[in-house]
């Protein structure tokens, strides 16, 4: 069978998908008595209309570049990390430990470390997955999922038994304080001049996750472990007669896609929430995985479908307040997404294949 | 622990213990398949939501279950599409599931009902109504043996022994019937089964259209006969807590009745019990609801039993051409 030209493969075949998953999303929007094209108008409006809706999307695009990236570089090594969610909720735990329990002078020393023991909580989540498939051979899919659910359990107790102020009755942790508050987008934006709204959750963590998407990129094509990180993937056998060792590969990929999801929890934890919540990621972890299909797992495509999402979540926002349409659409929105991008990919790809096969016979 | 207790703590395991042993059947079909099937949970729910929407239109709890049948068995046949027709990811394609079910049932609900995704009360024929077993009553003052007959094993609902009959019934058509037989075949190694000149691609869908029945039938249980209503995000992680019972029973109907039955046992545990002190140790009831996941990840890791899975589980069969 002819492959696709490169460029199709990246841009036709996604951008073909999500047209599919938005038209039967539309038609679900008709389905309950509501006009799709006003919808969308209203999803434009709130999510991209404003700085004040540039300011949310970006803030929900952070979160899903770490955990995009987080499951993309485990696709890499041919491992499907299904637990961004609990290993982001692990990362929160070491997020809020380092802003509670030291007195921080201000808040770069606090992010710094916030940063570093997030990583390390997300990485460490994902490491007994990781090893376990490694050395055990356990389905690294089933452990991690039931990983997060293990997390949910122990967030949940830790939460109420332990980290919980005396006197309160809601389930979080103390309010953290003022000094580790780091930066809003906004803040910034308006002190070099720019007018930009007030009261955002988009923070400096944006650009930390910029950087993450450059430094994965590299990491992923420009160095040897990269190489044997994609080799790895592609055939175990022939990179383990290469002299590649499966067990560090698996262990080094997944440390890495735990911490970056880890990561996530220093944008909505430190950024916006300011203490530990019950479910603190919100299923940012599961959207990674539309985010890591849509992007092909590259890097760049991982930070457009980021900005995607995150305009459909506050889009979707801004619509459940406009109209009867509840924010759960977006649910519906995304699992279509993962469903013609990843499972379907197949159905959209052999009439592209097909279409592209007549017209190179024509030309020839 | 008085013998009270214990009856209304085995009472509540059978009562939580039966979605958890339909969707892990449901499991068992799909995977000795070769078809991986994380989207039990999805198809819950869409069986839930449908079966209780529909029982409080027409009034009658059976015409729900065939609604949650028929729901659940629609999302089985779009896993069907993408990983059996398409050859697609299986494990992508459940992840899809659960989201389109948890964004459609809340969506679809509001829509019908304003009620926050959830539906009406269900009341009187809408319900599943407890069956109450010959003699009950009058065996009731013998010591020991008549609370446990009246309490234990009478008083369920026509679909908690419709489940329990499903396990002898899962045994008789996996190893004493030629679908069976083909069916064990094809999870294992579907390019004989093609050389006998045996479909793979139609024993995979007939074993996820059974799997699309079991879980209509563990979602309907669940909104009208456990609850009397509809609630958002009502399986709350029970067809995953299946998925492990389904690993904990390496793939076996009878091992699946005693591995849904423990969890549904720490489940009915958790429920009761804030905290289980045990004199040395107290136990927070947030570890007895992660304990059928530790459980199950100590199995996988192969310390205790090995759980080997069927060999061609997660394969697309492609055609030598």
């Amino acid at each position: 069978m002819d492959r696709l030209p490169k460029w199709a493969d990246a841009t036709l075949v996604p951008l073909i998908s999500i047209l599919i998953a938005f038209v039967i999303s539309g038609l679900v929007i008709l389905a309950i008595g509501e006009d799709p094209i006003n919808a969308m108008q209203i999803m434009i409006d709130g999510g991209l209309g404003s700085t004040y809706g540039w300011g949310y999307t970006l803030y929900y695009a952070t979160n899903f570049i770490f955990t995009g990236l987080s499951v993309a570089i485990a696709f890499h090594a041919g491992l499907f990390n299904i637990g961004g969610d609990g290993q982001a909720q692990l990362g929160g735990l070491g997020v809020t430990l380092v802003c509670l329990m030291v007195p921080w002078p201000n808040w770069w020393l606090a992010l710094i470390f916030a940063s570093l023991a997030g990583a390390a909580f997300g990485a460490a989540w994902a490491a007994i997955p990781a090893w376990l498939q490694a050395k055990r051979g356990s389905h690294i899919v089933i452990t991690t999922i039931m990983f997060n659910f293990i997390a949910s359990a122990l967030l949940n107790y830790l939460l109420v038994n332990v980290l919980r102020p005396i006197g309160t009755m809601d389930p979080a942790s103390a309010n953290f304080p003022k000094t580790v508050a780091i930066p809003h987008l906004g803040d910034m934006l308006r002190g070099m001049g720019i007018p930009f709204a007030k009261g955002t959750p988009a923070n400096i963590t944006l650009l930390i996750g910029l950087l993450a998407c450059l430094l994965i990129w590299a990491l992923i094509w420009h160095t040897r472990f990269g190489f044997a990180l994609r080799a790895f993937g592609k055939s175990e056998p022939a990179a383990r007669y290469a002299g590649i060792r499966p067990v560090r590969i698996t262990m080094y990929a997944m440390l890495i896609s735990g911490a970056l999801a880890g990561l996530m929890s220093i944008n909505n934890v430190m950024g916006e929430s300011g203490r530990l919540v019950l479910n603190s990621s919100e299923g940012a972890g599961f959207i990674g995985i539309a985010v890591a299909l849509m992007g092909r797992s590259h890097p760049l495509g991982v930070l457009l479908a980021a900005i995607l999402f995150g305009f459909l979540y506050q889009g979707g926002a801004e619509l459940s307040m406009d109209t009867s349409i509840p924010p759960q659409l977006i649910w519906v929105i995304q699992a279509l997404v993962i469903l013609f991008t990843g499972a379907l990919d197949n159905m959209v790809r052999m009439p592209v294949e097909a279409v592209f096969r007549k017209f190179g016979k024509r030309r020839t | 622990m008085s013998f009270d207790t214990l009856i209304s703590i085995l009472d509540s395991t059978v009562r939580l213990g039966t979605p958890l042993l339909l969707a892990c059947l449901a499991g068992l079909f799909s995977e000795r398949s070769g078809v991986f099937d994380i989207g039990l949970e999805g198809k819950m729910l869409v069986a839930a939501f449908l079966s209780a929407a529909v029982a409080y239109m027409t009034g009658s709890a059976w015409l729900g279950l065939l609604a949650g049948i028929a729901g659940s068995m629609a999302f089985s046949l779009i896993h069907g599409l993408a990983s059996i027709t398409f050859r697609g990811n299986q494990l992508i394609s459940g992840v899809a599931i659960n989201m389109l079910a948890s964004g459609l049932t809340v969506l679809v609900g509001q829509n019908w009902f304003h009620l926050g995704g959830g539906t009406p009360a269900l009341t009187g024929a809408g319900r599943f109504q407890d069956i109450e077993l010959p003699f009950a009553a009058a065996l009731k003052g013998v010591p020991v043996l008549g609370p446990i007959y009246d309490q234990l094993i009478s008083g369920h609902s026509i679909l908690v022994y419709a489940a329990f009959l499903a396990v002898p019934g899962t045994w008789w058509v996996l190893y004493k019937t030629r679908f069976g037989l083909r069916l064990r075949a094809v999870g294992e190694n579907p390019a004989a089964v093609d050389t006998a000149g045996v479909s793979v691609v139609g024993l995979r869908y007939g074993a996820i259209c059974i799997a699309g029945i079991l879980c209509g039938v563990a979602g309907s249980y669940l909104s009208t006969s456990l609850a009397a209503s509809f609630g958002r995000e009502m399986t709350a992680g029970r067809g995953f807590i299946a998925l492990a019972a389904l690993i904990f029973a390496k793939w076996r109907p009878w091992y699946a009745l005693g591995a849904t039955m423990l969890f549904g046992f720490l489940a009915a545990l958790s429920n009761r019990y804030q905290t289980i002190d045990l004199g040395f140790l107290v136990i927070p009831n947030q570890f007895m609801d992660a304990l059928p996941y530790i459980l199950t990840v100590v199995i996988l890791a192969g310390f205790v039993g090995k759980a080997i899975p069927p060999r061609a589980g997660g394969e697309p069969y492609v055609k030598e051409r």
